[in-house]
């Protein structure tokens, strides 16, 4: 007889196992090694968490109550399995690449990271999730208590087991679901653990089964035959209650928290999928083969009264086979646990990341917050969550007496969770869900969902049984179990068919009304078009592959010499061999990260080491934080760009300024050489007479007064060239003062005329109009005077014709004053026609003595007067044409 | 046929050819397939609903339990083994996939 006491060490003993397996699988996942722990073989096995206790026992019992209406549970998940291609298959691939950790962050994610929502499929499904904890808690109980009336010995008091179960339940969950922070959530030891767990379930049932039909009822065809005579023996199913549980079924298996944790978190590779679409659906085949016989034998065995629920362990029992009992109880207590523990973690993951760290983030706004800090702090958080959910559960357990109600619990469960089904289908399918539709739609449907079934089956009455009778305020149509008046339907039928349709009109309806985000946008794009945006997920590439990937990467970003430096350094730190390529360890990437953010930025760092390690493609959100650092790049590059766009330009003004000034002092060494040249010349020959005069001895005085002469010809000479030079040296700087005054340029032609021609021994004949001539003029009368004189006597000095002729002609050009001065000789050849303005410019030999410099003053008299003096070509002997402006005749009056 | 068209009866190489090669077609009809499944299982899950009930028709005889499990068990079994015949074809095409990068990519 097996006794209370053997039966805790049993389950002890058990749970011990569970431990071992669950540390080794994490040492071995932990060291990169254990290939069979990503088989597809442990991804099905850790599936079937779907079967809890409430499947485990449940199933008989509801088997014996209503025929094969129990089956109902396992096909809905076989449909969604065997869909994996469309279905499944997108919903993994999404959870792999935009780094899911849950299902709200999973919906949240599509609807544009809304906080919002998380928070709202969070409660929803901690509040669907707790009566389920509490009902795994209530089957361990149970199948205690039945072997406490087995053994009157044990001393059994179910208020302390209860406590003591849900305890070391949550140790367990605390101790291998949060005991590091991984970036992909999985947790390789819980799931090996799970997955012997299932094992040991499948073994348990099919062991009883295969005693009760070859045991029993002595062979197939006989237990058909008992099956045929019992009462469930006739085919007997409510059409609406066969439909809306295969639905409601599989419309859970996607959505309930933990099941999205194992299939989709826990994920190591998209195609473990294939063997799972059939392996599991077997899986589920097999634990349901054996439940109609052993209810039909229990039916027949048990008395009258005695719980349906128990009879996978109650009917071993009462045919004294205790070891059966016992391996039943083990597959019982198997089931509970792995979904307690997997529920609780993926609830935990759920309320710290959407519940506690945005709360605990809002709190610490403000100060530095380093990343370790946070880690401790999730890590808590989850810690926390897991103790509370389990506390939940268990209060939930006590409050509701562990009676009746806990019976349907699995469904109502089951009903709540699945209202997030519209805005997960729509999501994946639809890129015109918007986060409105998603929260009206959920909202409509937890609603619904509590005024239908949750509350009305609660009891106590919540609500008052006048308002289930005759609806609230009296409104008839508003009555919870006949919603608009259709009475009738099932209760459980009722709420899944309003609360599903309503919450997915509702979801359409606001989805089309509503414009989302453009992150929003995006996210749906990347959503329902995953298979065009991320590759195929690769399988398990080696650890050092990946250590290469990122050398190779950092290489690029850091330069070889750094690079190798920065891994040397770490392979050193990591395990004192500096010739191998570090184990990429989070440490090791969490300061990879930050070497490489210096250089690259922290999101677009953080997304390259995704990449590579995760691999897990780059979520939006990623992107535009790239986006916003390289835009902050950009606007720096372009303020460098400026400053170097002024730097060069002001370069090039400093050049320009060094070549004038270059040009300027070679104009004036030049000028310095000209003028010692010229000076020089008459001083040469002054000396020498001077030096014949004063040394020779007997010159007559005919030679005397000849070199005397000439000496004083020189210094005339001289002097005029001095003078000249004074002159165009005072007019160059500017500081010539202008004597203004009346007269008409008949007058200052005349002066300039008799002055020019005055003691000169051949005559210049010079030709006027003088009825032209009569222009008032203000201006410096003596200055253009000089000019006049200046090209006068030029012509004088230079026109080779046998009768020279000067024409002056004054005339009126486009509001100008222009006087053409134009002689009968040959004129200045075109190529020295540039030069005669230049100063000491002379055309042909210096015959006439002049220092060249005339012109030039001339020149700059004329910009001083404000006009001009330039050589017009096209005649045939020398022709200047000085112009001045009328505005200053004009002024004049 | 009577005339001999040289043209006419031979596909030109340096035109693409307007229908897929055979493995692309078959890859395509295994994803219609699959994606039929579901329908066909539902559609065999849903039959029950046809059955005599008991309680309804007093003429019908009602059906049997173990003649209603074996029918389920049976329908269950077959989609199981429809699933695994599609679950090697696709492993088959993926690694097929892999090693020629260059084929169609066979992912809807």
């Amino acid at each position: 007889m097996a006794t209370l006491n053997v039966l805790i060490l049993v389950c002890l003993g058990y749970v011990v196992l569970l431990f071992g397996v669950a540390f080794a699988a994490d040492r071995v996942a932990a060291r990169g090694g254990g290939k069979w722990l990503r088989s597809p073989l442990i991804y099905t096995l850790s599936l079937s968490i779907y079967c809890t206790a409430w499947t485990f026992y449940g199933a008989v019992g509801n088997a014996a109550r209503s025929g094969l209406e129990f089956v109902t549970i396992y096909l809905g998940p076989t449909l969604v399995m065997i869909s994996w291609w469309w279905g499944l298959r997108k919903l993994v691939r999404i959870g792999r690449s935009q780094r899911v950790t849950s299902i709200a962050d999973l919906i949240s994610s599509r609807y544009g990271k809304s906080n919002t929502l998380a928070v709202c499929v969070t409660i929803l499904a901690v509040l669907g999730g707790t009566p389920y904890i509490a009902l795994q808690l209530q089957s361990i109980t149970l199948s205690f208590s039945i072997f406490a009336e087995a053994d009157p010995t044990g001393l059994y008091r179910e208020g302390s087991s209860v406590f003591w179960v849900a305890a070391g339940l949550a140790v367990f969950a605390i101790l291998f679901g949060t005991r590091n922070l991984d970036a992909n959530e999985r947790h390789h030891g819980v799931v090996t653990a799970i997955a012997l767990e299932s094992v040991v379930k499948l073994f348990a049932l099919l062991a009883v089964g295969i005693f009760v039909v070859w045991g029993v009822a002595g062979g197939l065809g006989p237990m058909m035959d008992q099956i045929d005579a019992s009462e469930i023996g006739q085919w007997h199913v409510d059409a609406g209650r066969w439909t809306t549980f295969i639905f409601l079924s599989a419309a859970a298996f996607v959505c309930l928290p933990r099941m999205f944790q194992v299939m989709v978190v826990e994920n190591d590779d998209e195609g473990h999928l294939r063997t799972a679409a059939w392996a599991f659906p077997l899986y589920l085949l097999l634990m349901s083969l054996f439940v109609v016989p052993i209810a039909v034998v229990g039916l027949d065995l048990m008395p009258e009264g005695s719980n349906p629920d128990l009879f996978v362990l109650t009917v071993p029992l009462s045919l004294g086979n205790d070891w059966l009992a016992m391996l039943s109880f083990i597959g019982g207590f198997s089931s509970a646990t792995s979904m307690v523990i997997v529920t609780a973690m993926a609830l935990s993951t759920m309320v710290s990341n959407h519940l506690v760290m945005p709360i605990w983030l809002n709190t610490q706004e403000g100060t530095a917050s380093v990343s370790g800090d946070v880690r401790t702090i999730v890590l808590m958080a989850r810690r926390v969550s897991i103790a509370v959910i389990m506390a939940l559960g268990y209060f939930y357990y006590s409050l509701s007496g562990g009676g009746a109600a806990l019976a349907s619990i699995g469904l109502v469960a089951f009903a709540g969770i699945s209202q997030i089904l519209p805005a997960l289908v729509g999501g994946l399918f639809w890129r015109g869900a918007t986060r409105t539709g998603a929260l009206v739609g959920l909202s409509v449907g937890f609603f619904l969902w509590i005024y239908t079934l949750l509350l009305p089956g609660m009891e106590g009455g919540i609500i008052p049984a006048s308002v289930i009778e005759n609806g609230p305020f009296g409104w008839g149509w508003l009555r919870p179990q006949a919603l608009f008046g259709i009475e009738g339907i099932d209760p459980m039928v009722h709420t899944v068919m309003w609360s599903l349709s309503l919450n997915t009109i509702a979801f359409c309806v606001a989805s089309m009304l509503s414009f989302p985000s453009p992150l929003e946008r995006l996210q749906g794009a990347q959503f329902v078009n995953v298979f065009d945006h991320s590759v195929s997920a690769r399988g398990w590439t080696g650890s050092v592959a990946q250590s290469e990937d990122l050398m190779i990467m950092t290489q690029r970003i850091l330069g070889t010499i750094p690079a190798q430096e920065f891994f040397q350094a770490e392979a050193e730190r990591q395990n004192g061999r500096p010739g191998r390529l570090p184990e990429p360890t989070p440490q090791f990437l969490e300061r990879l990260e930050r070497e490489l953010s210096g250089s690259v930025g922290a999101a677009t760092a953080h997304a390259m080491i995704g990449q590579i390690v995760g691999g897990a493609s780059v979520s939006v959100e990623d992107l535009l934080a790239v986006a916003d650092e390289s835009a902050q790049m950009l606007e720096y590059s372009s303020q460098l760009e400026a400053k170097s766009a002024e730097l060069s330009r002001t370069a090039r003004q400093l050049r320009e300024a060094n070549a004038k000034l270059t040009q300027v002092s070679k104009q004036k060494d030049a000028f310095l050489s000209q003028v010692s040249h010229e000076l020089r010349t008459p001083m040469t020959s002054i000396r020498a007479f001077s030096e014949i005069l004063r040394d020779a001895e007997g010159l007559s005085a005919e030679e005397q007064t000849r070199y005397a002469a000439i000496i004083h010809d020189e210094s005339l000479r001289l002097t005029r060239l001095l003078d000249d030079l004074l002159d165009l040296s005072v007019l160059e700087s500017g500081q010539v003062s202008l004597n203004m005054d009346d007269a008409t340029l008949n007058e200052v032609l005349d002066r300039a005329v008799s002055s020019a021609l005055a003691g000169s021994d051949r005559k210049i004949g010079v030709r006027r109009v003088r009825a032209n001539e009569r222009i008032p003029l203000y201006t410096d009368l003596d200055r253009l005077g000089q000019v006049f004189i200046n090209l006068i006597s030029n012509a004088q000095k230079y026109c080779d014709a046998d009768e020279p002729v000067l024409t002056i002609s004054a005339h009126d050009v486009g509001g100008q004053m222009v006087i053409d001065f134009i002689d009968n000789g040959s004129g200045i050849p075109t190529e020295a026609q540039s030069l005669v303005f230049e100063k000491f410019a002379r055309v042909g030999s210096d015959k006439a003595g002049g220092a060249g410099l005339g012109l030039a003053i001339c020149r700059e008299i004329m910009q001083r007067l404000g006009g001009e003096v330039a050589y017009l070509p096209g005649h045939a002997g020398a022709a200047f044409r000085v112009s001045l402006p009328l505005a200053y005749r004009q002024a004049a009056q | 046929m009577n005339s001999p068209d040289d043209g006419k009866g031979r596909p030109s190489p340096a035109r693409p050819s307007l229908f897929l090669e055979r493995q692309g077609y078959r890859r395509r009809r295994l994803a219609d397939a699959a994606r039929l499944l579901p329908f066909l299982g539902a559609a065999l899950l849903a039959l029950p609903l046809l059955w005599p009930d008991e309680s309804e028709s007093e003429s019908a005889e009602a059906l049997s339990l173990s003649s209603a499990m074996f029918y389920i068990f049976a329908c269950w079994g077959i989609l199981i083994l429809i699933s695994v015949v599609f679950g090697i074809a696709a492993r088959r095409m993926a690694a097929r996939e892999n090693a020629e990068p260059g084929a169609e990519s066979w992912r809807r």
